[in-house]
């Protein structure tokens, strides 16, 4: 622990140093690191998916597709930052952010997840031949490791995880007033409004299907975790997963080299400990087979109904079970039921009725709502990827990534050459009029109120038309010896009146 | 305490079920609100400039500036340019995925808490209550117990005012304060010390919900003054205006301390001094012009950083204090040692230490060595030095040759980093620091792809290398077999 302690120091210490010298400010730099990335990854592409299948089983094509990175730009680095990521995705939700705060300026200690040894291992050897080893570091470890690392200060933490760990690193994050990203979890709801999409839905069945169980086997942040429907189809609808289900992974699934195993024995057991609820038993109508040997499975499973206060009906699944509630009269009490829970990190509804989608909208908070489709926002670089309220704080991906490790920093020039009295105490009368004017941005008014005291009248008078939108001002202006002119003017309708009396 | 957590239980209550009626999503309610507050400011005027006097002795003038006049064109503009701020933004998704279409709506958090500072305590109030108002969320308003006036003001007007089921204001101090940050809030805006933002950030982080920081620091100004030499008269004054010129130096984003080569100091206190005589007159405390210290805490706080011999020893104007009054003169001291707690805490009082360097260049080391401030004042013509203040020092925003005019300008971000702060406002800011912004993606089922789907083979491997590539035209290629895969 000691040691781990210094270790943290020392490096801690070097990135600060790192950061502090300029270089990771200069454009050349990030593109020279961001495009080491690509190389990287184009290189070692065996490599990772090599590691990507010992940790999880996970296919080349799973691997290739889901563990992609992109980056980009900048306006002041927020300076050293932390990054901890997740096992599910261990590659990208590494490389992804750190792209994030490279394109920032940032420097970067990254701490990829335990519980994917492989990918940890080896983005702490490569990294460092390939990227700039003062400037961006790894450090592998579990819990130990990462309470050290908390207790110091980051000028940012970007956190992957579950809420259970987002709360502990924002709480330490707090001690610090260090900024955080967190990207958690949360069960996302599937809404599938079979009537008006009927023509479709064998597509629609083919995607929700391929969202549960083609991406590391369900144990992914944006996983359809269960799926809302209307109790007269809820027979067809499971026809149809069942005959989805073999077309992907045949008779036997974990022959298949298709679907990913479950990432260690904690999680297995976690999975099964559900499985074996009797009441959740007893909803089980696909699969349900687990296999503690291979950790592979858990098959893919689907449960009809569970009682909706069983332990897998209020926490997020991760995991290959797939829970179908068809308990709703009509669909659109799907809208009240999401909104009964905590908010989802996504929310995917397929349907055509303009209406629901509304009310969906309108009614329900979530990181993101995708329709007719599943997952295909998280690879859109266009578009913000992040929580709300439970399912996390902050956004990256695109654009996006670079804010989140950047400071928006605001420049003003001052002109010397106009200095106004009004600025400045003592206060009088004509400083106060001359500050109310300033802010209604009465520039017709400031000269007015300029050449009253040029010309020592006794008062200006300034009505507001209540309706400050419509902007109409009167004004008057009186000099002690005549009643130089009253002035009305009507921005709105751009008349002004000027009556001249003496 | 238990009548109190009743009433915060109730509230919140109230403001959720408003909340999911969804009464406050309409824009026009929303234009309602924003519009009475408008009202309020104006019927309440001379009242509000009374309690202003009771708790800090502000001068209207400067309670309108900073205050009455500053909410009520942070309102109009919200007024204006709301139907704006709510339009939908689309956004070009890349070819790979048509159809389909994306865009990012704003929604509003749903009910969230509004803690604000006693130094402004009607703007530091309001303003943050118009950008919850904007983004169409219920508002928890708690005002400072320090400026009790302008809170008992706020409790009892705004009420007869806005929408009070989904606005609502709670008086009180840290025990209250306690009670709500035990509560899940849907964002919590606090303006106040670094010291308490820990707290709430921490009580927020058991709730996972997201803050806005609005802290303090030591917003240190450099006087290059040999590039504005010419100007100094103006410097000075600016200087000086923004030290002693808005609620005597208790404000974030007050002059902390200056930075300027030793050779001008002298020419600096000389400058100083009867600029000070014109703002105050020979008898500060008598002028009406100078705001009090708050409260017996903060003066005896400000008392404690002058009673420091060595620092007591480089007082080179005013020093006076009365504490019956609550009253500090406006002091100056050249070279206070660094060491001192005044060099080492945001002062927020009148005082101003001048700290002299062999060369302005080593402004940018120091402030470097020191915690990021909210602002960093900078007189200079010189763009060298510009540039390196720009991309050498972090704060929340650099000023150059003037002083607090960042914090007027509703076009800008106003915020902190590091310890000044987390997250800003002002303007739009105020708009989206209250909201969240959904990514909603419309897909069509008209297409499907069987690259998308199990069982992996070394096509679907080629299609999705080539995609993700956007290697438009190679796709097409694959797909009529007319590339290896």
């Amino acid at each position: 622990m000691e040691a781990m302690k210094e270790m943290v120091e020392q490096e801690l210490g070097e990135l600060r140093q790192t950061f502090a010298s300029g270089r990771t400010r200069s454009m050349k730099w990030r593109k020279r690191q961001l495009s080491a990335i690509i190389e990287m990854v184009k290189e070692k592409e065996d490599e990772i998916c090599k590691a990507l299948f010992q940790d999880l089983g996970k296919h080349p094509t799973e691997a290739y597709r889901d563990e992609l990175v992109k980056g980009k730009v900048i306006s002041e680095p927020l300076g050293t930052v932390l990054i901890m990521s997740s096992w599910n995705l261990p590659i990208s939700l590494c490389l992804d952010p750190l792209i994030g705060a490279i394109s920032a300026g940032s420097t970067v200690m990254l701490k990829p997840s335990e519980l994917s040894p492989n990918a940890s291992s080896f983005l702490a050897k490569t990294i460092p031949t390939y990227l700039d080893s003062k400037a961006i570091k790894v450090m592998e470890g579990g819990p130990d490791i990462s309470t050290v690392l908390l207790q110091h200060k980051w000028d940012k933490i970007f956190f992957t995880g579950s809420q259970k760990v987002g709360r502990i690193v924002m709480s330490a994050a707090a001690q610090h007033l260090t900024p955080v990203t967190l990207e958690l979890g949360g069960k996302c709801p599937t809404i599938l409004d079979d009537r008006s999409i009927s023509g479709d839905i064998k597509t629609a069945v083919k995607r929700i299907s391929g969202g549960k169980w083609g991406f590391c086997s369900g144990q992914v942040c944006v996983a359809v975790d269960y799926l809302l429907i209307e109790q007269r189809f809820a027979s067809s609808l499971i026809d149809m997963m069942k005959q989805t289900i073999k077309s992907f992974y045949g008779e036997n699934p974990k022959d298949s080299g298709c679907i990913s195993k479950i990432v260690n024995k904690n999680h297995f057991f976690r999975l099964s400990r559900f499985l074996n609820d009797p009441h959740i038993k007893a909803s089980i109508v696909h699969g349900g087979f687990t296999d503690e040997e291979k950790l592979i499975d858990i098959e893919p499973t689907i449960l009809l109904d569970p009682p909706l206060d069983s332990e897998i009906m209020t926490e997020e699944i991760f995991g290959p079970i797939f829970q179908l509630l068809h308990q709703l009269r009509d669909i659109q009490e799907s809208v009240e039921f999401v909104r009964s829970r905590p908010k989802p990190l996504a929310l995917y509804v397929f349907t055509k009725d303009n209406n629901l989608k509304t009310r969906i909208l309108s009614e329900t908070s979530s990181g993101s709502v995708t329709f007719n489709d599943v997952m295909i926002q998280s690879i859109c670089e266009a578009l913000p990827f992040g929580g709300v309220g439970e399912s996390g704080m902050g956004r990256y991906h695109g654009q996006y990534s670079y804010e989140c490790f950047s400071h928006e920093k605001a420049v003003v020039e001052g002109n010397l050459a106009v200095e106004l009295e009004a600025r400045y105490p003592p206060w009088t009368t004509y400083k106060l009029s001359f500050i109310r004017l300033s802010f209604l941005e009465d520039i017709f008014g400031l000269v007015l109120l300029m050449l009253s005291e040029r010309l020592h009248t006794t008062r200006l008078q300034v009505n507001y038309d209540t309706n400050m939108n419509r902007n109409s001002v009167a004004k008057s202006l009186y000099t002690t010896e005549l009643r130089l002119f009253s002035v009305v003017v009507n921005y709105s309708s751009l008349n002004i009146i000027v009556v001249i009396q003496s | 305490m238990e009548g109190m957590e009743e009433i915060v239980e109730q509230s919140l209550r109230e403001m959720r079920e408003t909340f999911a009626s969804g009464r406050t999503r309409s824009v026009k309610w929303r234009k309602t609100q924003l519009a009475a507050i408008i009202e309020m400011v104006k019927d309440n005027e001379d009242k509000m400039c009374d309690v202003l006097f009771q708790d800090l002795g502000k001068h209207s003038t400067e309670a309108f500036r900073d205050e009455l006049g500053f909410v009520m064109r942070s309102a109009t503009t919200a007024l204006n340019f709301l139907d704006k701020w709510v339009v939908p933004r689309k956004s070009n998704l890349p070819l790979l995925f048509y159809p389909a279409k994306g865009q990012v709506i704003s929604e509003p958090y749903g009910t969230v808490l509004v803690l604000s500072s006693w130094n402004f305590p009607i703007s530091l109030s309001l303003d943050p209550l118009i950008g919850a108002i904007s983004a169409g969320n219920t508002v928890l308003l708690k005002a400072s117990e320090l400026s009790p006036n302008a809170s008992a003001f706020l409790a009892k007007t705004i009420p007869s005012y806005l929408d009070n089921k989904a606005i609502k204001v709670i008086e009180g101090g840290p025990d209250v304060a306690t009670i709500l940050l035990k509560h899940q809030w849907d964002k919590i805006f606090f303006t106040g010390s670094p010291r308490i933002g820990k707290i709430i950030m921490a009580a927020a982080a058991e709730h996972l919900t997201p803050v806005t920081l609005e802290l303090g620091g030591k917003c240190p100004t450099i006087i290059d003054h040999h590039s504005v030499s010419k100007d100094m008269k103006s410097v000075v004054k600016r200087i000086s205006g923004g030290k002693w010129g808005s609620c005597s130096g208790q404000a974030c984003i007050s002059v902390d301390y200056v930075l300027i080569e030793q050779s001008f100091a002298s020419s600096l206190i000389d400058m100083l001094k009867p600029t000070v005589k014109s703002f105050f007159g020979e008898n500060p405390k008598e002028s009406g012009c100078l705001s009090r210290i708050v409260s017996k805490k903060h003066f005896q706080r400000l008392s404690r950083l002058l009673n420091d011999p060595r620092v007591q020893a480089s007082i080179v104007y005013g020093g006076s204090m009365d504490e019956e009054k609550l009253y500090v003169e406006p002091t100056i001291l050249l070279d206070p040692p660094l060491d001192s707690e005044i060099m080492n805490e945001e002062i927020f009082g009148p005082i101003l230490p001048i700290i002299t360097l062999r060369d302005i260049q080593e402004s940018i080391g120091f402030i470097k060595s020191k915690p990021k401030p909210l602002a960093i004042y900078a007189f200079t013509k010189d763009e060298n030095l510009k540039t390196r203040i720009l991309s050498e020092t972090s704060s929340g925003s650099v000023t150059f040759n003037d002083v607090m005019i960042q914090y007027m300008c509703d076009a800008l971000p106003f915020g902190g980093v590091g310890e000044s702060g987390i997250g800003r406002y002002h303007g739009k800011y105020s708009f989206e620091c209250f909201s969240h912004e959904k990514a909603i993606m419309e897909g069509s089922l008209a297409m499907d792809l069987e690259a998308r789907y199990p069982p992996w083979n070394n096509f679907k491997l080629t299609f999705i290398r080539l995609a993700f590539r956007e290697a438009y035209f190679k796709l097409v290629l694959l797909m009529l077999g007319l590339i290896k895969k």
